[in-house]
């Protein structure tokens, strides 16, 4: 339930989106009015709620509802859960002002409703939102935030009980606004007055939340955010009027206020009213007539309704929910007359939206291409009702939004069809449901989710192969609301994203503890890197951080051309080696401690982590027998499975597994015969062993020569591990990799990790799943085996369309991820994502989603340098563009223009595809080395969406004259937001000072004549020349320019889970060529510039 | 006709050739399975294989003793199919041509299954050619 005590604990660890999410709670109100306005205002649901108000009354409850998540115990006085008792005192006061409160919660329940559709598809989870509390239901919605260190998806249970709450919640009702923006409205119906005012500010509450998910933030804005509010504005985005909002949102207030006034009803009994909304039982979103005029009669100002309203209704909820966004409890598309507004609104935002979606651009004319903000995902056209349901695109998103019909119409536009995939990404909060009975379809074994239909109480449809399914008993009730025959309330139907916790069906042995072993090179060049004191140290300090409980393992083994063993056997002074010197026929020495419980052995394990390093110093062992080591991790793995950590800095030379130098230095210019494919299938083949036993590998190299990571790389890529690669580390003469070693390190050991996990795939009748990609091993057509499962991973898919989609409105896709958490619980995580099927060519052209598009061609072109060459795969890649270029020429556009015509969606796909073409992984000439491209690509196929862009083409600003203009604000700290600029040496000033973010590195290039001011401000040098070459990190200045800097550089940093190194550098810096090399638009000595790029390609598509 | 070392050949063939397409079934069936079922790639497919490689390797060299022209040239392009798909492979691999990784890709798999039904209707016309020569 509530987390109210549990946020400060297990937030912290998490990356730094989920942890700021609570902190903005209660800060925003005092944001909303400091800020400029500019917030994103689609997270905060109250907002929007004055358009609802004729429907309201009904709603009341809303407040009641803690889905809001709004974690203050107050509202969660509905819920028995255990917190139920606790809470229950406050539930009084709510009653005791019904009229104030409840009115205006209503409304707000509605527009959150709305929002959350905004949000939804925005895929933003709002930080601040808590999870929807029930307490006496299993339906929890833990903060799964996945901070890393404490697994937080396990805190759910935790958070339900209720003993914290109680406080909280008296504090919530006390202090309103100090805990949540929501929570304040408890105190309702004072604060309103003050809140109110607030309102002509509205969007700031969002704001807090955007930062979290950068790129989520764009879809929100259009319909509902209000345009002003948007700091930066999308290209889509035609925010109404404020002025206009303001205008409404007055009126809204009015009609809030008579149907408060009207509701006086309990609230408790609102819960009834909220949920049952009346039209139970109609399965299909319809809107109501009646709304729609209302709405249109308001106009469309969401934005306006400020957070007076929220304040005022006590659940305050609603508006969490908005910003939890994806968990729009109440709001069932089903009924709900609010929705018939936001459709209304939608649709007009849609209208726009197509309209612009449909204008071709000349390409060779528009020189400013490149938005100004990130590219967010494209909004499905669905019914807003839907789409406000629908997955978060960071999580689950589609080449294609608006689905072909047939495969002749998918081959017509010549564009892929695939989904990318982030399954297991930190959520900053998810609802997590314990239910002994998981409904799931009978024929097809789909998970209940929000996309079917109800055809009666008792009754659904399957949205994937439409068989009719049974709605089981308990199914029935609704634990949130504690009614019985809602089963279209419950959280399954109410959220897009969910997890489970499995009954024992799932489990086909008891879940396996945590086990984690560790592999060390130790020979004598593995010594003269020095890693290994890094290494150790950053173990020792994160060793209690570890995913796990008390039942976690741990283990070492090191190696050179033998093996050695460490027996950790309690009652031991000091750890024992023992050493295995048969390498052909590796037995395990001993057959316990060599696997020791963490907890109980922490000292021992502390000792040894402290005399490894120095253990090997004097060692003159050459040789590496990788092979051999990696089979005994294998043999000491092998009965409880786990994750099996190997450091590795030279090519294997001896047992099995040893391998050659294939690298031809002087060869690397051609494109052709370079190494890509494995020598061996002894890597692949013990992966496939390993993957068997739920054994991953994951690979550190940290190499100065080549070491063939094509195939090592086989090691991590079928266990579904995942590989680091760190190209001359070394502790003295590289002291940038350490700290990126470290940095990374840290979150590897500590994240969220799931065991023995497997995913599936499912997807609605007539499409079929064609390839996959990422790490892991293909067991069936739609099933991924993956011994371990992490955060960072993403994985893409191709599809294909068999049969037509004929007579279908929509098709569905949903995966779902089995797991074993550190704590040992079996759970399923389950994303559904809906989305509309299309007849026209021109309307698939229109939905097209670049990024997405972008992100699996590099993984098909991955494979098809594999398996052809890598020239193959370039042109590939240019054809892509090519064909659908042309295809867009001939069969869309009515009028032959000249130039070079491409949709507006896919306006940025040439320059993607040079991206590409100019990333390491594809590039040709001689500077990528064959272990640095082979990384480059084992990142691409592994790495989720968001950042493999990001590593394609970063993101440039200018940063020596950042102001606070456009800036957001978040937890008192204004975050300035610097338009990006295009990679072009053009948009580079030798006044200026430039930063890069390329994902896992940025770069801050300052210009020669670059201002004394920022120099001596930002960087804490006298002048130019003082600048040090190796310089890592900006000193935190007193000047507001630094501040300012810093505050956006962190705040970049927090958006992602890994640490990105900052590299500042001058014009003779070494680092200078990477960074000129991502000046994507320019011309290099082996490819072309953007607008050549673009020729050349205008001249294939009008042949 | 006498019983001559073809003729003996020939009747080899035709048990050998029971046998193939016994193979080419085991592979319809196996390739359904996995498109089908929970069957696990790694254990499926690969252990016929290169039995099935030799022993059509073996009927080419009989025939070929036995100096039957026409029939070598029938099975002489199945042979460099095999041979080619063989040397194909992944350096070291045992696993032949069916990749557990990458068998389940939708093209790899029908492609494999193509290929069995391919082969099942070319046993079976051979062992009628066989059965009635």
């Amino acid at each position: 339930m509530a987390q109210p005590a549990r946020p400060p604990t297990g937030y912290p660890s998490q990356n730094g989106a989920g942890q700021q999410p609570y902190s903005n709670g209660p800060v925003q109100n005092q944001l909303m009015h400091s800020s400029d306005g500019q917030g994103y205002s689609p997270s905060v649901p109250g907002l929007y709620s004055h358009q609802t108000p004729a429907k309201v009354p009904p709603h009341q409850t809303s407040g009641q509802y803690n889905y809001s998540g709004s974690q203050n115990v107050s509202q969660l006085n509905n819920y028995q859960g255990p917190g139920q008792t606790l809470n229950r005192p406050p539930v009084a006061p709510f009653s005791g002002s019904p009229v104030q409160q409840t009115g205006p919660v209503p409304q707000v329940l509605l527009p959150a409703l709305q929002n959350s559709a905004a949000i939804s598809s925005a895929g933003s989870f709002p930080p601040g939102a808590s999870p929807p509390v029930l307490s006496n239901w299993q339906y929890s919605q833990t903060p799964v935030s996945q901070p890393v260190g404490s697994q937080t998806s396990h805190l759910a249970h935790v958070t339900g009980t209720g003993s914290a709450q109680p406080p909280s919640s008296l504090s919530g009702n006390t202090k309103p606004p100090g805990n949540y923006q929501y929570a304040a409205s408890p105190g309702g119906p004072p604060l309103q007055n003050s809140y109110m005012k607030p309102g002509s500010a509205p969007p700031p509450v969002t704001q807090p939340l955007t930062p979290l998910h950068p790129p989520a933030r764009p879809p929100l804005g259009p319909p509902p955010v209000g345009g002003p509010p948007l700091i930066r504005p999308s290209t889509l985005t035609a925010g109404p009027p404020n002025t206009q909002s303001l205008l409404n949102s007055a009126a809204n207030r009015e009609g809030d206020a008579t149907s408060a006034a009207s509701d006086g009803s309990v609230v408790q009994n609102s819960y009834d009213a909220i949920e049952g909304g009346g039209l139970m039982a109609t399965p299909h979103p319809s809107p109501a007539p009646p709304n729609l005029k209302m709405n249109r009669s308001v106009g469309y100002s969401y934005p306006t309704l400020p957070p007076g309203y929220q304040n005022t209704s006590p659940p305050g909820a609603p508006g969490m929910q908005a910003s939890a966004l994806q968990y729009p409890d109440g709001s069932k598309h089903f009924h709900q007359p609010a929705l018939g507004t936001n459709h209304l609104t939608a649709s007009m935002g849609g209208l726009s939206l197509q309209q612009e979606g449909l204008r071709p651009v000349n390409l060779l004319q528009e020189r400013n291409i490149l938005p100004m903000t990130l590219l967010k995902a494209p909004v499905p056209n669905l019914h807003e009702d839907i789409q406000k349901l629908n997955c978060n695109p960071e999580l689950f998103r589609c080449t294609l939004t608006n689905i072909p019909q047939t495969q002749a119409l998918l081959n017509k536009a010549k564009l892929p069809l695939g989904l990318l995939l982030h399954p297991f990404k930190d959520l900053s909060q998810l609802p997590v449901v314990t239910s002994s009975t998981i409904v799931r379809c009978r024929s097809c074994r789909t998970y209940i989710n929000p996309f079917v239909s109800f055809l009666d109480q008792r009754r659904w449809k399957c949205n994937l192969c439409y068989r009719v399914n049974d709605v089981p008993e308990e199914f029935m009730y609704n634990p949130v609301t504690r009614v019985y025959g809602e089963p279209h309330k419950r959280p399954e139907v109410q959220n897009a994203t969910i997890e489970f916790m499995a009954p024992s069906e799932y489990m086909l042995r008891p879940p396996q503890p945590p086990v984690y072993l560790f592999v060390f090179d130790v020979s004598h060049n593995a010594i003269e890197t020095g890693y290994l004191n890094t290494v150790c140290q950053t173990l020792l300090d994160n060793l209690d951080l570890l995913p796990g409980n008390t039942r976690t393992k741990i283990g070492f083994i090191t190696f050179d051309s033998t093996i050695h063993f460490y027996s950790l056997q309690e009652g031991l002074s000091q750890p024992q080696m023992l050493i295995v010197s048969d390498i052909e026929d590796v037995f395990i020495p001993m057959p316990e401690n060599l696997l020791v419980n963490l907890n109980e052995n922490k000292e021992l394990i502390q000792d040894l982590l402290r005399t490894l390093p120095q253990m090997f110093t004097k060692s003159l062992e050459t040789q590496s027998a990788l092979g051999p080591a990696l089979q005994a991790a294998f043999k000491l793995m092998s009965p409880t499975g786990g994750r099996i950590s190997v450091f590795q800095t030279q090519l294997p030379s001896v047992g099995m597994g040893a391998l050659k130098s294939r690298e031809e230095p002087n060869q690397r210019a051609t494109a052709k015969d370079i190494h890509l494919t494995p020598s061996t299938d002894f890597y692949k083949k013990l992966a496939l062993d390993c993957s068997g036993q739920q054994v991953a590998v994951d690979l550190f190299l940290l190499s100065g020569q080549y070491s063939d990571l094509a195939s090592l790389g086989c090691i991590s890529r079928y266990s579904a591990g995942s590989v680091y690669y760190y190209q001359s580390y070394h502790h003295k003469h590289n002291p940038v990799q350490v700290e990126k070693l470290q940095k990374e390190l840290k979150r590897y050991l500590t994240r969220k990790i799931g065991f023995e996990a497997v995913m599936r795939i499912r997807c609605t009748k007539g499409l079929s799943i064609h390839t996959f990609h990422g790490n892991f091993f293909v067991r069936s057509t739609d099933l991924l085996s993956l011994p371990n499962v992490n955060p960072d991973a993403g994985y893409a898919v191709q599809m294909s369309v068999e049969e037509s989609l004929t007579d279908m409105q929509v098709v569905s896709f949903q995966s779902a991820l089995l797991y074993t958490s550190s704590k040992g619980e079996r759970r399923i995580r389950v994303h559904t994502m809906c989305l509309p099927v299309v007849t026209t060519l021109s309307e698939v052209y229109l939905g097209a989603d670049v990024q997405a598009i972008t992100g699996l061609l590099a993984n098909m072109a991955v494979d098809r340098s594999v398996s052809a060459t890598l020239s193959d795969a370039r042109d590939a890649l240019v054809n892509a563009v090519i064909d659908s270029l042309s295809a867009y020429r001939s069969s869309v556009l009515s009028i032959q223009q000249p130039g070079l015509m491409a949709p507006f969606s896919l306006r940025l796909f040439p320059l993607y595809v040079l991206a590409l073409l100019k990333q390491k992984a594809f590039q040709t000439g001689t500077n990528a080395r064959l272990d640095e491209r082979i990384f480059t690509m084992c990142q691409v196929k592994n790495q989720p969406l968001v950042y493999l862009m990001l590593m394609t083409h970063p993101s440039l600003y200018r940063v020596d004259n950042l102001t606070d203009e456009g800036a957001l604000n978040i937890n008192d700290r204004t975050i300035p937001q610097p338009p990006i600029l295009q990679l072009s040496v053009e948009k580079l000033s030798r006044d200026g000072a430039y930063l890069m973010d390329a994902g896992s590195v940025m770069f801050l290039w300052i210009g020669k004549n670059c201002g004394q001011s920022f120099i001596s401000q930002v960087l804490g040098v006298p002048n130019y020349g003082s600048i040090p070459q190796n310089m890592t990190h900006l000193p935190e200045l007193e000047t507001a320019e630094s501040i300012r800097t810093i505050a956006f550089i962190s705040w970049l940093r927090e958006q992602r889970p890994f640490f990105p190194i900052l590299y500042i550098i001058k014009d003779d810096s070494p680092l200078k060529s990477s960074f000129l090399q991502n000046m994507i638009e320019d011309r290099t000595e082996s490819a072309l510039s953007y607008y050549e790029f673009l020729l050349h390609i205008q001249q294939q598509v009008n042949k | 006709m006498a019983f001559t070392f073809a003729a003996f050949c020939y009747m080899l063939s035709l048990v050998l050739c029971a046998a193939l397409i016994f193979f080419a079934i085991w592979h319809i069936i196996a390739f359904d399975e996995l498109r089908t079922d929970f069957k696990s790639p790694i254990d499926q497919c690969n252990p016929l294989v290169l039995p099935e490689y030799s022993i059509h390797s073996l009927f080419c060299i009989m025939f070929l003793c036995a100096q039957e022209w026409l029939t070598l040239g029938l099975n002489v392009p199945l042979l460099f199919y095999h041979f080619w798909r063989y040397f194909r492979c992944p350096a070291d691999s045992s696993e032949l041509a069916y990749d557990p990784p990458a068998v389940m890709n939708a093209d790899t798999l029908s492609y494999c299954q193509k290929e069995a039904w391919c082969k099942l209707a070319f046993y079976l016309l051979s062992f009628f050619y066989y059965l009635y020569w």
